[in-house]
């Protein structure tokens, strides 16, 4: 209730309060903007032979994911120990999780570590925001459901700032199943806070109604700087759910195919590919592909989210890299 | 119908503001009960020695009666037992309630039924009447033996809970019914149309990506009932009505002649979609908080009578259910303390609702589309009376719950207008 709106608060610090990055509607334009201000002068840090800062030296970063996950569990511990920081990764499958721990007790046996971060990931909604209520520990939201992935998000942001030199009037087109994700959700609310335009293609029934313009007619892709191509998530998919009548039909009506890229467009993915379903192989790796770079703005994206969680008062740019 | 004690008090509530609207009673008088029944309205009255409540200032209203409550007994005493489930009713003004069968196990035989009544004649607080089952542990399959359990005592039919999900076999508990004289009342949901769904299929759903429950999965099936009903002839009641569609379709059916009635909850009228922001588990209920066209029309229902009951669907949790991210959590909030509070302080204050319409929903209206005795204040009826002090502020407290749950939307707010005293079948049975 009103305590959980606190703890939705945004990344910066009610009055001795904790910080955590739960939506992306917790964060202003401002904020996105030092964030992905100081991923670029850690960028500059990684350019190095040696790349480990010591900043969040005797800092510990819990990474504890319920669901699969490569590119986001491994972009955080490595971001943690990039910045020095001690971190561990607990994964649901081989925990009490699988003995039938509720996350609750999840939480408070890792709070007894007394973690200054705890990035989960979990397949439901509010999840995140739920660990930040009854720990101490700051919380990153790696995702809940279908709800938010705040950090995919900014590092989406600052892949297309690198490629595109602008955020401010980018057009951007979002292919595939919205309805089923976070990522989508995330996106679009940045999106809309850098002043950027989407728009949302795909099958009627994966495009919820009020979350924006939106259409069936693939067509729509044209006027877009930026592809962004959605998994189709079937583990998502419920059986005999009739979101499509299949994939087949799928690619063929929606699948990112090279004739359907114009010269000057870039390509998005947030990952894992299912090539040949939503994009085609040759799509994906052609130079309008940003996908290799997404994962790499993962990393600097994410050292600067823990960077900005764990330091006090506003981050001048300058101090990260002095720091550096 | 109903199974309790009553009892014989003597008292004299002296110089309340009266007010009982189908009595058509609004004074400033005392009302002398004796023996458990009100035996004088007037002013000045003579004590008789018996016990005298000064209640200038505060109002004396015909106790609530609450169609819809979950007493989650037999199977989850952890949860609410009727000796906890009644006292919580107690506090919350009420004299009568009625308990949904969906326990476990399922309240679909005599054994079972006549079991809780007789414990309800002993532990329960306030009498309760128990519905019993349309079909056999509520799988929409084989009907239950109505004729009996109306024999035994059942107070109505409802597979609440759970829909009854043929028409065919709805069709037939509607048909089979009419030799019971009692009350079939229905959750109206379409499952396949809410499956997977956590919240109202609007904007803050699309917005948080949780699981959608549209207005269609239940005025779909509200349609469907309401003709069914039509259809036989047969009186039909609606539960926990959240969608403008839905009443739409109520209307236009009562305006047939259909024999249909239905309810209201609370939280349905107090709030909308925008609430589950904040993803409170306790904020999560079947059917979804809805948009605001949607409580404006159950609002508008409810003042014009089309709606004419409010009910609590009083639904307790354990914290371990509970105290979960919002989409583990299991639908169902508690209302039975709070549910006056609650309607007085977002309706009635705001000038939404007149109390008058409020007391009458809450009281004489779902005591009449089960066929129970009205709660009134006249000489000679059985005292079931509610002393409200509509001026009260008081903050909602986990402790102040005598539910054995605390999964209340309202926990932590500040509520105005409280219930004081109840008087339930002739027995002070909740005083503050």
């Amino acid at each position: 209730m009103t305590d959980l709106r606190v703890v939705g608060g945004d990344l910066l610090p009610p009055a001795g309060g904790r910080r955590h990055l739960l939506t992306v509607a917790d964060l202003t334009k401002d904020e996105v903007e030092r964030l992905l201000a100081t991923a670029r002068s850690f960028a500059h840090s990684q350019e190095r032979d040696n790349k480990k800062l010591p900043t969040l030296r005797g800092r510990l970063i819990l990474n504890v994911f319920y669901e699969s996950s490569t590119r986001t569990s491994s972009s955080f511990e490595l971001a943690a120990k990039r910045l020095s920081a001690d971190t561990m990764t607990l994964k649901s499958i081989g925990s009490s999780v699988d003995k039938g721990e509720s996350l609750k007790d999840t939480a408070l046996t890792l709070s007894a570590y007394d973690p200054d971060v705890i990035v989960l990931r979990h397949p439901e909604v509010g999840a995140a925001g739920y660990v930040a209520r009854v720990t101490e520990a700051r919380v990153v939201n790696a995702g809940d459901g279908k709800h938010q992935h705040p950090t995919q998000a900014l590092l989406d942001l600052y892949t297309m700032l690198q490629a595109c030199g602008r955020l401010a009037g980018l057009q951007v087109a979002i292919v595939g199943d919205v309805a089923h994700s976070r990522v989508a959700r995330s996106l679009l609310q940045a999106l809309r806070l850098v002043g950027a335009d989407a728009v949302l293609v795909g099958p009627p029934a994966l495009l919820p109604d009020g979350l924006g313009p939106a259409t069936h007619e693939i067509a729509a892709i044209a006027d877009a700087d930026v592809i962004y191509v959605l998994r189709m998530q079937k583990e998502r998919m419920l059986p005999g759910a009739n979101f499509v009548p299949s994939l087949r039909e799928y690619t063929a009506r929606w699948g990112i195919t090279p004739e359907r890229v114009r010269p000057g467009q870039r390509v998005m993915h947030p990952g894992p590919m299912n090539r040949g379903v939503e994009i085609d192989a040759r799509v994906a790796d052609s130079d309008a592909s940003l996908v290799v770079d997404q994962v790499r703005s993962g990393l600097v994206v994410r050292m600067a989210v823990l960077y900005d969680l764990l330091t006090t008062g506003p981050v001048a740019v300058e101090t990260a890299v002095g720091v550096a | 119908m109903l199974a309790g004690r009553t009892g014989t008090e003597n008292v004299v509530i002296r110089g309340a503001r009266v007010l009982d609207p189908v009595e058509g009673i609004d004074a400033t008088v005392d009302v002398r009960v004796d023996g458990g029944v009100i035996a004088q309205i007037g002013s000045g009255l003579d004590t008789n020695e018996h016990r005298v409540i000064e209640a200038a200032g505060l109002t004396l209203a015909p106790a609530f009666v609450d169609p819809h409550v979950h007493l989650r007994t037999p199977g989850r005493e952890d949860e609410e037992t009727i000796a906890s489930g009644t006292a919580a009713a107690a506090a919350g003004g009420y004299c009568a309630i009625l308990a949904i069968p969906n326990t476990d196990p399922v309240v679909d035989d005599t054994e079972v039924l006549r079991g809780l009544r007789a414990r309800a004649a002993d532990e329960a607080n306030i009498p309760v009447g128990f519905l019993a089952a349309i079909t056999k542990g509520q799988e929409g399959a084989e009907l239950t033996e109505m004729g009996a359990l109306a024999d035994a005592g059942a107070a109505g039919f409802t597979d609440d809970g759970r829909p009854v999900a043929t028409a065919g076999v709805m069709r037939r508990a509607l048909q089979y019914n009419a030799i019971t004289g009692r009350t079939i009342a229905v959750h109206c949901e379409e499952q396949s149309l809410t499956r997977g769904g956590h919240a109202h299929a609007g904007q803050v759903a699309a917005e948080l990506g949780l699981g959608a429950w549209p207005s269609l999965g239940e005025s779909l099936m509200v349609a469907r009932d309401l003709d069914l009903a039509g259809d036989t002839g047969q009186a039909i009641h609606l539960m926990h009505l959240s969608a403008r569609e839905s009443v739409d379709h109520l209307r236009r059916a009562l305006a047939a002649g259909v024999r249909a009635s239905a309810e209201a909850t609370p939280h349905h009228l107090c709030l909308t979609e925008e609430a589950v922001r904040t993803l409170d588990p306790n904020l999560k209920m079947n059917p979804p908080l809805r948009g605001t066209g949607d409580r404006a029309a159950l609002v508008e229902a409810v003042r014009d009578g089309t709606i004419a009951a409010i009910a609590t669907d009083h639904a307790p949790h354990s914290p371990e259910e509970k105290d979960v991210p919002f989409e583990a959590a299991p639908f169902g909030v508690t209302g039975l303390e709070t549910a006056f509070s609650a309607l007085y302080t977002n309706l009635v204050e705001p000038g939404l609702l007149p109390l008058e319409t409020v007391l009458e929903r809450m009281s004489a209206g779902p005591a009449a589309i089960f066929g129970l005795a009205r709660p009134r204040i006249a000489v000679g009826a059985p005292a079931n009376l509610t002393l409200i002090d509509t001026n009260a502020s008081w903050r909602v407290k986990p402790s102040a719950f005598r539910s054995r749950s605390l999964n209340s939307w309202l926990l932590g707010k500040r509520l105005r207008g409280r219930v004081k005293l109840t008087i339930a079948a002739g027995r002070t049975v909740f005083e503050l």
